[in-house]
């Protein structure tokens, strides 16, 4: 199995590297063209700064290849907000993003706590089925996963799997070859393995 | 829900894994790269690894630690010691690290902590705290050089201007108590975590079950942090973790 995973400037990509070979697959980091459109399942997983990142995936034309990918694209974390409509995390608020999925990431705010919550959103939190993920199989309850993120996905259509801090955000979206993850398989254990199998599977 | 963390901590010494006992009195206990899957197959959050070897030789063993680890532990690491400067994280992260925990350099150039959240994120960035509840009308002061010397600052002071600085979390270990084994310092750490908007991580103090219970219920911390009693198999992970979760202390058991 050929897995790609997508190089640009977003931190933390050789955890993702190192599952892949735990799981006993050699993924090559690229960001050529012919090779992401040739592999067998492709990873855009990274931590990063959503406006950043946004504006270097379009320099390098990275915006329309990642869109019109037809094979199994699993996103990570920054990944997942980068396939959104818009993110927040932006110098002006606003930034326009991939729109894969139908919905926006906004910054958890204080607002939105009755009770004192932490932002970033850091450590191992449930994600709840929402029944039809494929990335869940196999996976029985709620497990937790680990997250660290300050802006989350707003629940929509193709949200499969939440989690709750205070108010319910998207864990997995999921649209025809195009999944995505908020929080970070490679550093959630077993249960963190079992679900990257599970992409890697499909 | 968001679980409550346990973090062991691993001192680091010519790659081998250390602990003293208040700060002092070194001994070696084991292979770091062994003892961190144990404690993740066992159910650890995360993986502290302070590196406590001065010398250039050390420093290169411990990258290459670093690597070795991001390899073969599927959990969240954090590493520090010897964090002088921007190029020190770096060479870290680039080595598998996800966060850095700084200490002594912090204190002694705060602006270290807007670099580090500025080039990398806020969630790389550990501070850690060496505090000690002291003077003729005690107060709780940051200590450098491993608890070694006093600072004019003041813990609580220094907390909120390392989070105002970008720090992620604050990993604050009470010298009084460290080593000790009579309970964290929970009436400070409960005053720290609510007067932060960040995780705090408590240290220094841990020697049964029920001392967990309380820094998290007294405490308020978001994550509790131990090395003896769990090096030395006194407590176990998962009994603790099966102990909170029967107290209704939200943990992750695996």
């Amino acid at each position: 199995m050929k897995v790609a995973i997508i190089k640009y400037n977003a931190g933390n990509i050789f955890s993702v590297e190192c599952a892949m070979r735990r799981l006993g697959v050699e993924s090559i980091l690229t960001d050529d063209e012919n090779i992401i459109r040739s592999a067998d399942k492709v990873i855009f997983p990274g931590v990063g700064e959503a406006e950043t990142t946004m504006n270097y995936l379009r320099s390098h034309g990275m915006d329309k290849l990642i869109c019109s990918l037809t094979q199994p694209v699993l996103g990570i974390c920054i990944g997942l907000q980068l396939m959104c409509k818009s993110s927040e995390e932006a110098n002006n608020g606003k930034v326009e993003c991939l729109g894969i999925f139908d919905t926006d990431v906004v910054r958890f705010s204080n607002k939105d706590f009755t009770t004192e919550q932490k932002v970033p959103h850091m450590g191992w939190n449930t994600v709840i089925n929402c029944g039809s993920s494929p990335l869940l199989k196999g996976v029985d309850g709620d497990q937790y996963f680990y997250y660290v993120h300050s802006y989350r996905a707003n629940v929509c259509n193709d949200t499969t799997a939440i989690t709750k801090y205070e108010k319910p955000y998207s864990a997995i979206l999921e649209k025809n070859n195009f999944h995505a993850v908020q929080f970070h398989p490679e550093k959630s254990g077993m249960i963190g393995e079992a679900i990257l199998r599970n992409f890697l599977d499909l | 829900m968001l679980a409550k963390r346990i973090i062991p901590c691993l001192d680091i010494k010519d790659g081998k894994v250390v602990k003293g006992v208040n700060f002092e009195g070194i001994r070696a206990v084991g292979d770091p790269v062994e003892l961190g899957a144990e404690y993740s197959r066992e159910g650890a959050d995360e993986l502290v690894f302070l590196d406590i070897t001065a010398s250039h030789e050390g420093r290169k063993t411990f990258k290459e630690l670093v690597t070795k680890i991001a390899e073969h532990i599927s959990i969240p690491f954090t590493v520090g010691g010897g964090i002088n400067e921007l190029k020190d994280v770096e060479a870290l992260l680039e080595a598998g690290a996800d966060k850095v925990s700084v200490n002594s350099a912090a204190l002694r150039n705060p602006s270290l902590i807007d670099q580090i959240a500025k080039a990398f994120g806020s969630q790389v960035c550990t501070v850690a705290i060496d505090a000690n509840f002291t003077g003729d009308v005690p107060e709780w002061m940051c200590y450098v050089n491993g608890g070694r010397i006093m600072t004019d600052k003041r813990l609580f002071d220094w907390a909120k201007e390392a989070e105002s600085r970008g720090a992620g979390e604050i990993l604050f270990t009470s010298m009084n108590h460290d080593g000790v084994k009579q309970g964290f310092a929970v009436e400070a750490l409960s005053e720290l975590s609510t007067s932060l908007s960040i995780p705090v991580i408590a240290s220094g103090g841990a020697g049964e079950m029920s001392h967990f219970k309380d820094v998290f219920e007294a405490g308020k911390a978001d994550a509790a942090l131990a090395a003896s009693i769990f090096h030395f198999h006194q407590i176990g992970i998962k009994d603790l973790k099966v102990y909170l979760d029967g107290e209704g202390i939200p943990v992750r058991i695996v």
